[in-house]
C-alpha cells in the first residue's frame, strides 16, 4: 500500500514486537510486556494480534482471519481487509492452505499442523483480573506461582454450583508453570491447546502484553481430581453437515422457539458439506 | 424457515462506510464545512482534539473533527493512529513556560504579582445566556487591545519557591519515558505519569479532580497560577550544537499549590500540582493538577484511599482512545463465549432442578415414614414423586426451551446442597 511499509508497521517497530515473541516462546505463558502501537483500528477489536501478525507476516504467507470461528463475520472481514491492504499477501478461508490464522475467540476444528502459527487476538491477557485487579500484584503472584486464588475460585464455584462456572476463557496452566489466559475461546477448545503441532502467540494490544505456546507444549485446563476438566457443547449434531464433534453456533430461527445447531467454524461445516455429509435441517433445506 | 449462514459482511462493510459518508456530508443544500472554519470557529473542540490526540497539529485535528462528525474522541483516534506512522527526527528541549507569549495568566493565591493577572479570551463572568445574535448575521466584533507587557511574568510557584516555601521539582538527567513507545510498568514515575495524564480523557480526569475535592482523596488545592499562551519549541540538531526555534505551539498550564503538614525530615510545605496541555484548555489542566497531587500522596507519605490517589487505577483507565475501543468492542460478536454460558446455564438449572426434585421426594420419604398408615390421604404418593424426579432427569437432554421454563427451576441463589456444601473458608484450612 503506497505510503505504508510492508503489513504497516515500520520494520523497527517488527523487531521490538519480534523480540517480545522470542522472549514469550522462550518462557512459555509468561507474559511479556511490549510497546503496542497505535493502529488504525481500535483497541479491543484485535490491534494485538494485527500487530502480532504483521510481525510474523512474510510475503508468501497465506492468512485466515476468523472470529467466533467463522470467516465471514464482520471484524475478520475488516482484518482479513486489512492485511490484503497492507501486505498484499494472500488470504484464505480455507485452514489447511493457511500459514497464518488470526483468530478471535475459537481454535479451528481441523487439527492445526506444525509449520501454521495461530494468532489469537486476546482482550485481556491476564487470567487471574477478576480476582486480583491490581496488574503490581498479579505480576507478583505470577512470579511466585501463587495461584491458589484461582483454586479457591473453582473450588468455591462447585460448592455453590456444584460444577465449574466458567465456560469461556478457562484459565490453563502452560508448561506446569504459568496460569494462562487462553483468550476467550470457548473451554470446549481448551484440549485442543495441549500439545498442539503449531506456534500459538497471543497479542494483547490495549493491555500491551505478549505471550505464547510453543509446539508441543503441555496446556492443562485447571480442575480437580474429583471434578475433572469438563468442556461444553450443545448436545446436538450440527443441523447443516451433521458433524457431532464441533462446536456449536446457536441459531434462532423464529420467534416460537425455533432454533438450530449449527457449527461455529464455517470453514469446517463448508468442507464437510462439500464431501457429502448432510445434518438435519440441510436435508430440509434441500426437501424444500 | 431454513437457515442459511450469513454471508456478505464484506458488502455490508461497504455499504454501511458509503451510507456514513453521506450522512456525514449531511444536506448538501448546507455548504460544505471547511478546514480553516473548525480550525478558526471551533478551536476548543481542536484544542482538545490535539491534547488527547497527542499531536500539536491545528489542521490535521480539523479534519479529523470534520472526518468524525465532531464526534471529539473518534477524532483523537483518527489523530493518535496518524501520529504512530510519523518518524520521530528530533527531541525538543523542554518548553520554557516561564518566557510564555501569554495570553491569559490569573493567580488564585496574589491578589496582585509581578506581570499581573490578565483574565485573556475566558469564559469565565460571561453570563451563561443564550446569544440569538450569534444565530443570525454574522456581526464584527473587534476587541479593545492593550500595548503588550514587557515585565516579565515570573511563574507564581517560582516565586513561593524562593522563600523556600515549596518543595523544589526534582531534577534528573534521566531521559524521560514515552508511553507511546514503551508499556506502562509500576512503579511508574511521575514523567510517565504526567504523560499520561496529558494525553488523558478530559471528562475523566474531571470527574477524578472532582472527586478529590469532595473528599475523595483531597489535598487543600489552591489555584497558583493557570497560563495560557504560545511558547517556542527548540531543538538542538547535533551537528549543529546550539538550540535552533523551530516554532510555537499554544498551551495552557497550571499549577495546583497544596498543602503539606510536613513530615519528620520535610518542614512544613506547599506542594505541587502540575497540569501542562496543548492549546487553551484550562479545565482539563486543573484537573490534571489536581489529579497529579493526589497520585503523589503515597511519596508524600500520606494515606492512599481514594481512586485519585492509586496510580495504577487512574493511569490504566485514563486514555479514552483504549477506554472508547474496548468498551464499544462488546458490539463485536461474542455468539461462541454466550454459546457457551447458555449451555452452562442451562446445564447449572438443570442440577437445581435435579437437587429441588430430590429433595420434594426426600422430604415425601421422610413423611412417609414414621406416619406409615396414619394419614394416608394428606402424605404425596412416593412412586408418583419419583416419576417427577425422573421426569426432571429426562428433561436434561433435547428441548432446551423446556429446560428454560422458569417454572420448573427455582431461585438457583436459594438452592444449595445441605449435604454436600460446607463452608469454603473451612474447607479450604
Amino acid at each position: 500500500m503506497k505510503g505504508y511499509n510492508f503489513a504497516y508497521l515500520d520494520e523497527q517497530t517488527k523487531r521490538m514486537i519480534r523480540r517480545s515473541l522470542l522472549k514469550a516462546v522462550a518462557i512459555p505463558g509468561h507474559q511479556v510486556p511490549f510497546g503496542s502501537r497505535e493502529m488504525p483500528l481500535p483497541y479491543g477489536w484485535g490491534t494485538g494480534g494485527i500487530q502480532v501478525t504483521a510481525s510474523v507476516l512474510g510475503a508468501g504467507d497465506v492468512l485466515k482471519v476468523i472470529d467466533q470461528g467463522a470467516d465471514d463475520t464482520t471484524n475478520a472481514v475488516s482484518i482479513r481487509r486489512f492485511f490484503a491492504r497492507t501486505a498484499g499477501v494472500r488470504t484464505t478461508t480455507v485452514t489447511t492452505e493457511a500459514t497464518v490464522i488470526q483468530t478471535r475467540h475459537r481454535i479451528p476444528e481441523t487439527q492445526l499442523r506444525e509449520n501454521q502459527i495461530i494468532v489469537y487476538q486476546v482482550p485481556q491477557p491476564e487470567p487471574l483480573y477478576r480476582l486480583e485487579p491490581s496488574r503490581v500484584e498479579t505480576r507478583r503472584m505470577h512470579a511466585l506461582s501463587d495461584y491458589g486464588l484461582m483454586h479457591v475460585k473453582l473450588y468455591e464455584d462447585i460448592a455453590r454450583y456444584g460444577q465449574i462456572s466458567i465456560s469461556y476463557d478457562y484459565p490453563v496452566l502452560v508448561n506446569h508453570r504459568y496460569l494462562m489466559s487462553p483468550s476467550p475461546i470457548p473451554a470446549f477448545d481448551n484440549p485442543k491447546m495441549h500439545m498442539m503441532p503449531a506456534l500459538q502467540l497471543f497479542g494483547a494490544g490495549r493491555e500491551k502484553r505478549i505471550y505464547a505456546i510453543p509446539p508441543w507444549t503441555e496446556v492443562r485446563s485447571l480442575d480437580f481430581e474429583d471434578h475433572p476438566f469438563r468442556a461444553i457443547n450443545a448436545p446436538y449434531p450440527c443441523g447443516l453437515c451433521g458433524a457431532t464433534d464441533s462446536y456449536l453456533d446457536e441459531v434462532i430461527t423464529d420467534d416460537r422457539g425455533g432454533r438450530i445447531f449449527v457449527c461455529s467454524d464455517t470453514d469446517h461445516c463448508s468442507e464437510r458439506q462439500a464431501a457429502g455429509h448432510v445434518g438435519a435441517d440441510g436435508w430440509q433445506d434441500a426437501a424444500q | 424457515m431454513a437457515y442459511v449462514a450469513v454471508k456478505g459482511g464484506e458488502r455490508a462493510i461497504n455499504n454501511a462506510h458509503a451510507w456514513l459518508a453521506e450522512a456525514r456530508r449531511g444536506d448538501t443544500a448546507v455548504s460544505d464545512l471547511t478546514l480553516p472554519q473548525i480550525e478558526n470557529q471551533l478551536g476548543r473542540a481542536v484544542d482538545r482534539v490535539m491534547g488527547e490526540g497527542s499531536l500539536y497539529d491545528r489542521e490535521l485535528a480539523a479534519l479529523a473533527i470534520k472526518q468524525a462528525q465532531g464526534d471529539l474522541i473518534e477524532a483523537a483516534f483518527l489523530l493518535r493512529a496518524y501520529r504512530t506512522t510519523l518518524p520521530r527526527f528530533a527531541h525538543s528541549q523542554p518548553v520554557d513556560t516561564a518566557s510564555m507569549l501569554v495570553e491569559r495568566r490569573i493567580s488564585a493565591v496574589f491578589k496582585d504579582l509581578p506581570g499581573g493577572q490578565i483574565l485573556g479570551p475566558t469564559y469565565d463572568y460571561t453570563h451563561r445566556l443564550l446569544d440569538f445574535e450569534l444565530a443570525e448575521v454574522p456581526v464584527e466584533v473587534v476587541a479593545p487591545m492593550a500595548a503588550p507587557d514587557q515585565a516579565a511574568m515570573p511563574r507564581v510557584p517560582d516565586i513561593l519557591g524562593e522563600e523556600g516555601l515549596i518543595e523544589t521539582n526534582q531534577q534528573t538527567e534521566r531521559e524521560p519515558g514515552d508511553l507511546t513507545r514503551e508499556p506502562l510498568t509500576f512503579p511508574a514515575d511521575r514523567d510517565v505519569r504526567l504523560q499520561a495524564l496529558a494525553r488523558g480523557d478530559e471528562g475523566f480526569l474531571l470527574a477524578l479532580g472532582y472527586s478529590t475535592q469532595r473528599g475523595y482523596g483531597g489535598s487543600h488545592p489552591f489555584a497558583g497560577e493557570i497560563r495560557m499562551g504560545a511558547v517556542s519549541i527548540e531543538i538542538e540538531p547535533a551537528e549543529l550544537g546550539f538550540a535552533i526555534d523551530i516554532g510555537d505551539l499554544v498551551v495552557t498550564e497550571c499549577q495546583m499549590v497544596n498543602q503539606f503538614k510536613g513530615s519528620k525530615t520535610v518542614p512544613p510545605q506547599f506542594t505541587r500540582g502540575y497540569g501542562l496541555v496543548f492549546g487553551f484548555s484550562e479545565r482539563k489542566a486543573m484537573s490534571m493538577a489536581l489529579v497529579d497531587r493526589a497520585m503523589r500522596a503515597a511519596e508524600l507519605g500520606e494515606e492512599t484511599t481514594a481512586p485519585a490517589q492509586n496510580i495504577e487505577f487512574v493511569l490504566y483507565h485514563s486514555d479514552n482512545i483504549e477506554a472508547t475501543g474496548f468498551v464499544e468492542h462488546l458490539k463485536l460478536p461474542h455468539y461462541v463465549d454466550f454459546q457457551s454460558e447458555l449451555q452452562n446455564i442451562r446445564r447449572m438449572r438443570e442440577e437445581v432442578a435435579r437437587t429441588a426434585e430430590q429433595a420434594k421426594v426426600d422430604e415425601a420419604t421422610m413423611v412417609l415414614a414414621p406416619a406409615s398408615g396414619s394419614h394416608p390421604v394428606d402424605v404425596p404418593d412416593p412412586a408418583r414423586a419419583s416419576d417427577q424426579a425422573m421426569a426432571s432427569r429426562l428433561t436434561r437432554v433435547p428441548d432446551p426451551a423446556r429446560v428454560a421454563d422458569p417454572a420448573r427451576v427455582s431461585d438457583p441463589a436459594r438452592i444449595t446442597n445441605p449435604v454436600k456444601v460446607s463452608d469454603p473458608a473451612r474447607a479450604a484450612e
